[in-house]
């Protein structure tokens, strides 16, 4: 099976269902001339003419048209250039987007695909560098979808362009470059399906994003020492496959929650309070969570790397719990 | 030809009825008699509607409501010239334009009293709910135009929205986006002087909203709003030139909210009576009346008939939305999603459990 980058993969997604729907139509800052910030909407104009737009900077722009664009039977994609500036919207994410089905009385689909490239990468600094998925999750009407592998940021994006509802699409920087297999044939990834992407028995790492390549490398350093780890990618964040993780954390027993958001308030609160309501008997140990310190992305790279969750820290995490 | 010839940086005004009901022969649109019957009907039907929905709220049975009282001509002749492929994107003040494009007043009475279905729109009435933030939704017209474009379909996206929104970032970027994508849009500002308390030159530093559009790259007209005559002709204009390609416009109507922001507001601590009686003097009903009677066309016996008729239509309206059962508690589950996620299956189930519990107890 040939390797791709997640970069390639959201491209190919992007093409296979252009080709298949032309309801799709993209919008964004720079998504021609530069394909967008990371280059994935690249070659889009030359194979279809008329259906990628560049805006002027605008994010509210750029989300609100998507809706009402969306509202009379298009199927929009829409980038923001970083998840950052989505801030720059959210009266248009939260109070429109997200409630406009049910404002409407369930009569009209809202199928709007939100591209947001998030996380660190080096030297982005403070307002480049944010996870706000938090943010969206807390909001009914959302759907937050957090790919991992290339694999499966080419299936689940098939998936929400062939949805009828909002997605949020969280594309880390760091993983862009990533490669692993990924097939040329037609293949989606439904929502609300997490990934156990490695069977352990002693302690449920539950990884959002950025965090799984780094849980399955802690995996890989724990596994000498005799401590398995099982790493659970939740892959869509609402919905939230609870069964795979409390399944796993039923077999056992220990459970991290990680993602690279600032802890306070972060989906790892939302994960962890989770299987402490409804998992405690299952518990031998307190749920632990690894996330980023409450402070601003410093510009400074050696800073920054203070900041982000490492290996390390769920290496640590999992000794303690293991211990 | 309006936008040519009315310059909005010079403060000039497009009228054609003046307050005594007298036409600018030069300047008529095509509209005959009975089409101003009709529209004159219609606005009658806004105002007692209107004031019958501040009575339902002081009663109880309507939410907070925004009154529309004095802006009837705005919503009657701005939507004449749509055609049902039109979209109207409106904000909290034009339950009448909502009206007018096809939306039933028992269903703008059930939205009113709080039931969600009152926003679910029937089939082809291609009118989106209200948005309540202010300034949110003109975007969703400039968005709607551009699907509109890009299939060619001809249609029209009339957004209305008031002199307070247009100093939301929103309205800048849904003009400016328009104006670069030759949205076939169509801007239409409610310039009724206040925004809640706040009067409009508080609001911008512009002489004229309308010159705003300028710096957009297309046209903006002030126009008198209480002129049913004069908002029909520009509005024409401006739609005709957005279904032939020609790109978005600004229409700035002057006029006057006679009643309160909403039913939550008083207007006594911000303008005085004297104010608001100059404006009863220019009040858009009163000068079609006036036009009609010179040309033979209005009688009291007609007036009274329309009361009649009007009043009848408003309280079955209410009567029939008072009739609908509240919606079960499911709902709130149902219309989140296209299918309810497994999360949302769990809450519901557990909320109609708990009701169980409590009817038994």
């Amino acid at each position: 099976m040939p390797k791709k980058s997640m970069r390639d993969a959201l491209r190919e997604a992007l093409h296979e269902e252009m080709e298949r729907d032309d309801s799709i139509i993209v919008l964004g800052e720079d998504v021609i001339t530069h394909g967008g910030p990371y280059a994935v909407t690249r070659g889009i104009d030359e194979k279809f003419p008329g259906r990628i737009r560049q805006t002027p900077i605008s994010e509210a722009g750029i989300v609100g048209t998507a809706l009402g664009a969306a509202l009379c039977g298009m199927r929009p994609v829409a980038e923001v250039m970083y998840v950052d500036f989505a801030t720059c919207a959210m009266d248009e994410v939260v109070n429109q987007m997200a409630k406009v089905r049910y404002m409407f009385g369930g009569q009209t689909d809202v199928p709007v695909v939100l591209r947001l490239p998030s996380g660190s990468a080096r030297l982005l600094a403070a307002q480049h560098s944010q996870c706000l998925e938090a943010w969206f999750l807390h909001v009914p009407g959302l759907q937050v979808v957090v790919p991992s592998t290339a694999y499966d940021a080419k299936g689940l994006l098939k998936t929400a362009l062939r949805g009828k509802d909002p997605v949020l699409f969280m594309e880390y920087k760091r993983l862009y470059t990533n490669e692993c297999e990924v097939p040329d044939e037609d293949y989606a990834i439904p929502f609300g399906q997490a990934d156990v992407k490695r069977e352990g028995r002693d302690v449920t790492i539950v990884a959002t994003g950025p965090m799984v390549p780094k849980a399955l490398e802690a995996a890989d350093l724990l596994s000498p020492e005799g401590i398995e780890v099982e790493v659970v990618d939740t892959r869509t964040l609402v919905p939230f496959d609870k069964a795979t993780v409390f399944a796993s954390v039923g077999k056992t027993n220990r459970a991290i929650v990680t993602d690279e958001e600032v802890k306070r308030g972060g989906t790892s609160a939302e994960i962890a309070s989770l299987i402490a309501e409804e998992c405690f008997d299952a518990l031998d140990a307190p749920v632990k969570r690894v996330a980023a310190a409450e402070v601003p992305m410093p510009f400074s790279p050696e800073l920054e790397k203070l900041v982000v969750p490492k290996t390390e820290h769920l290496v640590a995490a999992a000794r303690e719990l293991v211990g | 030809m309006f936008a040519d010839r009315y310059d909005p940086l010079q403060d000039e005004m497009v009228s054609i009825l003046t307050p005594d009901g007298c036409c600018d022969e030069t300047l008529r649109p095509d509209l005959d008699d009975e089409q101003i019957r009709t529209m004159y009907r219609q606005m009658l039907t806004m105002r007692l509607y209107d004031r019958k929905a501040v009575s339902m709220q002081r009663q109880g049975r309507f939410g907070t409501y925004a009154q529309m009282e004095g802006q009837e001509a705005c919503m009657a002749a701005s939507t004449y010239p749509l055609e049902p492929r039109d979209w109207i994107v409106s904000s909290y003040r034009e339950t009448g334009a909502m009206w007018m494009h096809g939306v039933p007043l028992k269903l703008l009475s059930l939205y009113w009293m709080g039931n969600e279905f009152g926003s679910h729109m029937p089939d082809g009435v291609n009118v989106l709910p209200v948005s309540i933030p202010v300034g949110s939704h003109p975007l969703h017209a400039v968005g709607l135009a551009y699907a509109g474009k890009y299939r060619q379909d001809g249609s029209v996206a009339v957004t209305y929205f008031g002199d307070g929104a247009t100093s939301e970032g929103d309205v800048h970027e849904a003009m400016n986006l328009a104006g670069v994508y030759e949205a076939p849009c169509v801007f239409f500002c409610q310039n009724n002087q206040y925004a809640i308390s706040v009067p409009v030159r508080e609001q911008t530093a512009s002489p004229t909203i309308a010159q705003k559009a300028l710096a957009y790259g297309f046209p903006g007209v002030l126009v008198d709003g209480n002129d049913i005559m004069a908002v029909y002709a520009v509005m024409q204009e401006a739609v005709e030139r957005a279904r032939r390609g020609g790109g978005p416009s600004l229409i700035e109507a002057y006029t006057y909210r006679l009643g309160a922001h909403t039913t939550a507001d008083d207007p006594t601590k911000y303008r005085d009576d004297a104010e608001v009686e100059f404006w009863r003097s220019r009040d858009p009903l009163l000068r079609v009346q006036k036009y009609l009677h010179a040309r033979g066309a209005w009688s009291e016996d007609w007036e009274h008939e329309l009361l009649e008729a009007c009043t009848g239509e408003v309280e079955q309206a209410m009567n029939d939305a008072e009739a609908v059962p509240q919606p079960p508690p499911q709902d709130m589950f149902r219309y989140m999603f296209a299918e309810p996620s497994a999360a949302l299956r769990e809450q519901e189930a557990a909320l109609l459990a708990a009701l169980q519990v409590q009817q038994k107890g």
